[in-house]
């Protein structure tokens, strides 16, 4: 078995509001391989972008890590202080957001903007930063990257925005990218070209992904791995195409249902009934109860732990599942 | 170089400066007026400064047209007998550069308070908005009034005469720098808000250099629209600190000054000393305000989206 590129254990987010403090993520803890592709599925508001950026420390104000380890090669990233995890940021784990029309700076030209990261990083002179960039744009398939260069944000289209952030996240050859819902701003043949593109880089580079998403057609086709969260915790994980093809929680089992492939033709589209409880609202027992359909009297009292269940090859947190078929 | 006068040239603001015969009439206007500020020495006929051209003799002589005024003397000459014009000219010069000076300094105090208060907001916020509206509710006429008292006893009259440009400029800049510290920590607040801060934060960036080449540059265009409105400002304010006499001195007029002097002789019948400076500091503070004006609906994101 190859070593773990990243390990979070037991981590706990909390925030504090005006009404006290609520808890974001909930004991969450995965790990990656070197090289691995893993997805955080979930509704919005599950917690998926704080684990997100927990991960490099990148929470703000009224939200703190409270306790957990984020092991970054055997690195505690929770530890560290900020002038170190600055030199992480951006270095050895990148990141990718939602939207490519705002996450690059509209006033500033591509080239700036990938050259002041590489500088900020690497003791190379300009003209080496220079260099690299172009090498990072015809990696992402940019036609000619020289001239695009001086080119401001809007002289581009949206795909060839969320490509340039691709290359500007390759700029200093990170170990670990977090993309954030990469394509969901984007139209679905751009998606389809975007995902595969960061899949090939990936591959060929031997970079580590944390794909977070809500659409799980995108994680089946691109992850190895992936965690279902809901209301801050992980509840369903293990290797993708076994929970796509045969869900176990119910809340699992609800989300695949509720794809319009799922469904057949002329029907009503399958959904989960009610929402995700507010942070502050979290119901007692086990958080999904009042959702499910498979609810049992030990729910309303009882927080189901997250269990690993060889036979099923994965982790469930669910009363539905037994000690029998651990 | 070729290449950015052809990207100007195909900008929105070229194209809309140039269908804006306002903006055209008062950019000349205010390049003509500059001009004659930068170049005083080569264009008036004499020199006000230098007590040669004082001459009693011909004090409060009237402009050329006028029953007694003399061709030496255009526009006539004020109470010392130097030619009005020549020291109009200077007195231009020496508003203008107040005007523009104040400016900087305010722009320089409230653009670096503004970003440190929007970015790290809190108590440092807190303490700087507080610290403005203790500014904003003092006069500046007042701190003027304090200052050069306090500066006149304590290193005499003459003194001041030699210090006057600079010290205008600090009383104006720092009366007015809370302006250019909210707007800029508003624009703050609603940039910092956007993904690409947040991606420069995942990139490692530390805070100054987010805050300096990150968002400020995108907060450039309500500067820029502020500075001229604060320009037209900054001249009036020295107009009228001068008029009251707590300007420019009497030896190195500016337009206020010479507009206070004259103010004594109007009822002796000579006008001209009070009006054509008068005249002049209208027409060079209405260009500038015209020129604010085009700025800002040109820059307005809400009109126009670039």
């Amino acid at each position: 078995m190859s070593e773990k590129l990243l390990d979070v254990k037991n981590l706990v987010v909390n925030f504090k509001m005006r009404s006290g403090e609520v808890t974001a993520i909930d004991n969450v803890s995965f790990s990656l391989l070197k090289g691995e592709k893993f997805g955080l599925v979930g509704e919005s508001g599950a917690g998926k972008s704080v684990t997100g950026f927990s991960i490099i420390k990148l929470i703000s104000k009224p939200g703190y890590i409270k306790s957990g380890e984020i092991l970054f090669k055997n690195n505690d990233l929770a530890k560290l202080d900020y002038e170190s995890i600055r030199k992480i940021r951006g270095n050895r784990i990148s990141m990718i957001f939602q939207d490519p029309m705002m996450t690059l700076n509209p006033v500033l030209t591509i080239g700036t903007q990938m050259i002041e990261t590489l500088m900020a990083h690497k003791n190379i002179s300009k003209s080496e930063a220079r260099k690299i960039a172009v090498e990072k744009l015809k990696k992402v398939h940019i036609p000619s990257p020289e001239k695009r260069l001086e080119q401001y944000p809007h002289e581009f289209s949206g795909g060839m925005r969320q490509r340039i952030i691709i290359a500007i996240s390759l700029l200093t050859d990170p170990e670990l990218i977090i993309a954030d819902e990469p394509t969901t701003a984007l139209d679905v043949t751009i998606q389809a070209e975007i995902m595969e593109l960061l899949l090939q880089l990936c591959d060929s580079m031997g970079m580590g992904l944390i794909l977070i998403t809500h659409d799980l057609a995108v994680v089946s086709q691109v992850t190895d791995r992936m965690a279902v969260m809901y209301a801050g915790k992980i509840i369903e994980e293990g290797n993708t195409l076994e929970i796509i093809e045969n869900p176990k929680h119910p809340y699992t089992e609800g989300l695949i249902a509720a794809l319009p492939e799922s469904a057949s033709t002329k029907e009503k589209l399958n959904q989960i009934p009610g929402n995700m409880p507010g942070l502050g609202k979290i119901p007692e027992g086990c958080s999904f109860h009042p959702r499910c359909t498979k609810m049992m009297d030990i729910c309303l009292t009882e927080v189901p732990e997250l269990k690993e269940y060889k036979k099923l090859h994965r982790k469930i947190s669910c009363h539905l599942y037994n000690e029998k078929e651990q | 170089m070729m290449d950015k006068i052809s990207k100007f040239r195909s900008s929105y603001l070229w194209y809309s400066f140039k269908n804006d015969k306002f903006a055209i009439a008062s950019f000349l206007v205010f390049m003509l007026l500059l001009i004659i500020a930068v170049f005083a020495p080569l264009i008036s006929p004499y020199n006000p400064y230098s007590p040669d051209n004082i001459f009693i003799l011909n004090a409060e002589m009237p402009p050329f047209w006028i029953d007694g005024g003399s061709k030496e003397f255009l526009l006539g000459t004020d109470d010392q007998g130097r030619d009005l014009l020549s020291t109009m000219i200077y007195g231009l010069r020496i508003s203008i550069m107040i005007g523009i000076g104040a400016v900087l300094l305010q722009a320089i105090l409230g653009i670096i308070i503004g970003l440190i208060s929007g970015y790290v907001g809190g108590k440092i916020d807190s303490f700087f908005m507080r610290l403005a509206d203790v500014q904003l509710s003092f006069s500046y006429l007042m701190v003027a009034i304090f200052l050069s008292a306090i500066f006149k006893a304590a290193f005499g009259v003459g003194t001041f005469g030699e210090v006057a440009v600079p010290f205008l400029i600090i009383v104006i800049g720092l009366a007015q720098w809370p302006q250019y510290a909210r707007t800029v920590r508003a624009s703050v607040l609603a940039e910092k808000e956007k993904e690409y801060v947040q991606a420069a934060r995942v990139t490692g960036f530390g805070s100054v250099k987010i805050m300096w080449s990150h968002i400020l540059p995108n907060c450039l265009s309500p500067i820029f629209v502020l500075s001229t409105i604060q320009v037209a400002n900054a001249v009036m304010s020295e107009a009228a600190l001068s008029f009251l006499g707590l300007g420019m001195p009497v030896t190195r007029p500016s337009l206020g000054s010479l507009i206070n002097s004259g103010f004594e002789y109007i009822f002796s019948g000579s006008w001209w000393i009070t009006a054509f400076p008068g005249i002049v500091l209208v027409i060079l503070v209405l260009s500038v305000n015209m020129l604010g004006d085009w700025l800002r609906d040109t820059l307005n994101p809400k009109l126009y989206k670039g």
